[in-house]
């Protein structure tokens, strides 16, 4: 009795689900030509699907995304260019509709930010190296030489003191 | 009745908390060890009654009690027991409790800590208890007034709603133990720095010592972070079944904050081990890795964000968990102003040292780490301010986070190369002129074979393969492979290298596996999508799928459609059976995906059982949508790699105090 139930539930929820809900979308198809559906399949990744969280009509399998895909592959073949059909969702949608943020002088600070951090904090660590003066007196070994020192030292016991980073005494 | 206890051991950590941060204050004041040692008492017996409390849920959940309404709307009987218990923190609540839980449980970590010789001085340790005390007690107060999960609910109902089926699965099951050991981990970094904060003195050591007290934290808590990002992040990788891994999703980005900043402690906190250089700074993120952590709270749980990954949750509740942010954050960033003054080392070093490239690193994590919060909360800025409504995905990140990235990673495998104070450059660079060769070669020659060609996935390669041979070069001067040895001798200096340095090498290793991952699958994946009837076949990169068979099977606690698929190679050879399938859970009315995962060498070939419909010739078909995702293997294996750098690194011994103050007594 139980699994007639489930089973009957089951109808409902993976072949109909559909009774209740939207029809399930019908499937891409996708454009005869190659570099269209390339250029269609580059489009599906910036474009947010409107009703989803935070997915892009690639990945999406709500009916919307579906049909926005389909909407996109129509302009492509019509022989709109990518920055028309941009323009289109665009009007259609709002700047939402889109993953990459318009370049407007709300968003400057989004764009810019990173650039300013970057180069601002290499220019701050500019300065403070020439207020500093360099450390002074004899440059450390180098790497090789250090090992040799090291070596020489072995019978000794005692190298210099070591970091996490810094090969071991033999003996502790 | 266990309910109420585990209602009252929650009130009980609560008390205990106020405690731990009262006696731990008073027994600074006072110079009294007693009332301290009362404090760290207070702050073992809080984490014993959240684990109490957190048994107690776990124990409701268990035996589908559903008069707890936690229980009742994240639970079912018809669930399998592992996801009854990982239900205890598929919600909100539980998972806050579960934060609680980690929360005391470092605090009573910290309180175990060693005090004297070598280990932490008396004054640092009680403020640092106090601290852990405050936060706990915060929290454990946020849990209790406003999201305790042992309300109970009348009348009781006959069965439970379900977690969520998308979260019925091994993977998420350990995703939040481990994300949130790290979220929490970082809370002990954040006592320590504005313990020092208040205790810190210049000169006699204090700063060198406490970059060493604070690495073991940052450590486990990064290293925690990694493992728990990739586990979420496979988890959406074949659950979901969008074939994607990374979406720059708020709440991904919300987990890779924290992790950027925690990364970027770690090495900072290195220099000012080494040199007692970089102090204000390496502070400074301590603060900022932990409040980078409560803000991900926040934004998850507040309802801000709409993303897969977030609990719905009122704003009221939110607004509470920015009140605690704020607090928090606020004064321990007002005790940081106060003191900016003094944190500056003495220490000098040139450009152009192992300190230089520590600072680089540093600049270019932090960087990331401030875009990623850019790119999360701008549009959130924006629409509150009253603009446009903006949507900043995968697009921006590539043209912002990647290049800074790049840069990083061109100069990483250089860093440890370099010696401290005063580097060689063109030294180093010599040492790793076959790295970079081969690099070039590997790249040219894997580039050439695949199809499409484009300059930025080769360039990638590149990259990917300079960081793990720059490590492999790294370790290799360490034994000093290349000298004229013996091989008796390289194998002692093979033993004699400490774990920390495996653990190094282990980590940048690690890191240019994922990139290598992260740059094939990219650039060359293929996907192909078609309804298919029985025996009919579906092609994608160089590999064919045939279906052979749809049934209905029954769960547990669903039903499925269950599809088996014969994927083998385009040229013909073996064919291995694959199932995918799509489940319905009546519990809750939901479908998921099961994706069909068939390994061949690194790559994948995905699968995905999509709606059946009628097929080209009339009968049935069902829609089956079919990835070759090349090397993707390595984007979980390389961050896989990198936490068991991190675990390597940890269990080295010379970074535990005890030993550090055996060794001193020892010289």
């Amino acid at each position: 009795m139980r699994r007639l139930i489930l089973t009957l539930l089951m109808m409902v929820g993976l072949s109909g689900g559909a009774l209740a809900q939207e029809p399930p979308p019908t499937p891409d198809q996708p454009l005869a030509r190659p570099e269209q559906e390339a250029r269609a399949q580059a489009l599906f990744n910036e474009i947010r699907c409107v009703v989803c969280q935070h997915e892009s009509i690639a990945d999406s399998p709500a009916g919307v995304a579906s049909d926005m895909r389909r909407w996109v592959r129509d302009r492509i073949a019509a022989g709109e260019s990518d920055a028309e059909i941009r323009e289109g969702l665009v009007a259609r949608y709002g700047d939402y509709v889109l993953f990459t943020p318009p370049l407007r002088a709300g968003t400057l600070l989004l764009w810019g930010l990173p650039l300013v951090l970057v180069l601002g904090g290499g220019v701050v660590l500019v300065w403070i190296g020439r207020r500093r003066p360099v450390a002074e007196g004899p440059a450390e070994l180098t790497e090789s030489e250090r090992l040799a020192v090291q070596d020489l030292l072995k019978a000794a016991t005692s190298g210099p003191e070591d970091d996490a980073t810094s090969p071991p005494k033999t003996q502790g | 009745m266990i309910v109420e206890l585990g209602a009252f051991a929650l009130c009980l950590a609560l008390a205990l908390s106020v405690l731990q941060a009262g006696l731990s204050v008073a027994g600074r004041m006072r110079a009294s060890p007693v009332l301290a040692g009362a404090g760290e008492g207070a702050a073992l017996a809080a984490c014993l009654a959240v684990v109490l409390a957190f048994l107690v849920l776990i124990w409701a959940f268990v035996v589908s009690d559903f008069s707890v309404s936690n229980v009742a709307s994240n639970s079912h009987t018809d669930k399998p027991m592992l996801y009854k218990v990982a239900g205890a923190w598929g919600s909100h609540e539980g998972s806050l409790l579960l934060w609680c839980l980690v929360l005391t449980g470092f605090g009573a970590m910290l309180a175990r800590a060693r005090t004297g010789a070598g280990g932490l001085p008396f004054g640092l340790k009680a403020v640092a208890v106090a601290v852990q005390g405050g936060l706990g007690a915060l929290f454990l107060a946020f849990v209790l007034f406003t999201s305790s999960p042992f309300g109970r609910m009348d009348p009781v109902p006959v069965e439970g709603a379900s977690l969520n089926p998308l979260l019925q699965d091994p993977a998420l099951a350990f995703h939040p133990p481990l994300l949130y050991g790290g979220y929490v981990g970082l809370s002990v970094c954040f006592s320590l720095a504005v313990a020092a904060l208040i205790e810190g003195r210049p000169g006699a050591g204090f700063w060198p010592a406490w970059g060493r007290w604070i690495r073991p934290w940052a450590l486990a808590s990064w290293a925690l972070l990694t493992a728990g990002i990739t586990l979420g992040s496979f988890w959406a990788y074949y659950e979901l079944g969008w074939g994607g891994w990374w979406f720059w999703d708020p709440v991904e980005n919300a987990s890779f904050m924290p992790w950027l900043a925690a990364a970027a402690l770690l090495h900072s906190a290195v220099v000012t081990e080494r040199r007692g250089a970089l102090i204000g700074w390496t502070v400074f993120l301590a603060l900022v890795a932990f409040t980078l952590s409560m803000l991900g709270a926040f934004l998850v749980r507040s309802g801000v964000l709409t993303s897969v990954h977030a609990f719905a949750v009122d704003p009221e509740r939110g607004l509470m968990l920015l009140g605690i942010l704020g607090l928090t954050a606020g004064a321990a960033f007002a005790l940081f102003a106060l003191r900016a003054g003094q944190l500056t080392g003495k220490a000098l070093f040139a450009p152009i040292s192992r300190e230089g490239a520590l600072v680089l690193n540093n600049l270019f994590l932090s960087v990331a780490a401030a875009t990623v919060l850019v790119g999360t909360l701008y549009p959130l800025i924006l629409e509150a301010a009253g603009g446009a409504t903006i949507s900043v995905g995968p697009p921006y990140f590539a043209v912002t986070f990647t290049p800074l990235m790049a840069v990083a990673l061109l100069i990483l495998p250089m860093g440890p190369l370099l010696a401290w104070k005063r580097g060689d450059a063109v030294g180093a660079l010599q040492r790793l002129a076959w790295a970079a060769g081969l690099s070039l070669v590997f790249a040219v020659v894997i580039w050439a074979l695949f199809q499409p060609r484009q300059a930025l996935t080769g360039a990638g390669l590149a990259l990917g393969a300079w960081l793990v041979l720059g490590a492999l070069a790294e370790l290799a001067e360490r034994v000093r492979l290349f000298g004229k040895r013996t091989a008796g001798e390289l194998g002692r200096r093979v033993q004699a290298l400490p774990l920390a340095a495996w653990g190094m090498t282990a980590a940048h290793a690690g890191l240019g596996l994922f990139v290598l991952g992260a740059v094939v699958e990219t650039g060359l994946k293929v996907e192909a999508a078609r309804p298919l009837e029985i025996g009919q076949m579906v092609a994608a990169g160089p590999y064919q799928a045939t279906l052979r068979a749809v049934e209905i099977v029954e769960g547990p606690n669903y039903l499925a459609e269950r599809a088996t698929l014969d994927v083998e190679p385009l040229g013909g050879g073996r064919p291995e059976m694959v199932r995918a399938e799509r489940r319905f859970f009546p519990a809750g009315g939901q479908t998921t995906t099961e994706v069909g995962l068939s390994f061949h060498g690194l790559d994948d070939v995905y699968l995905v059982l999509g709606e059946r419909r009628a097929g080209e010739s009339g009968g049935r078909a069902w829609t089956v949508r079919m990835h070759w995702n090349p090397w993707a293997r390595l984007i979980f294996l390389g961050p896989a790699l990198m936490a068991l750098g991190g675990l390597l690194s940890l269990m080295d011994r010379r970074l535990r105090t005890a030993d550090v103050a055996r060794r001193r007594g020892v010289a």
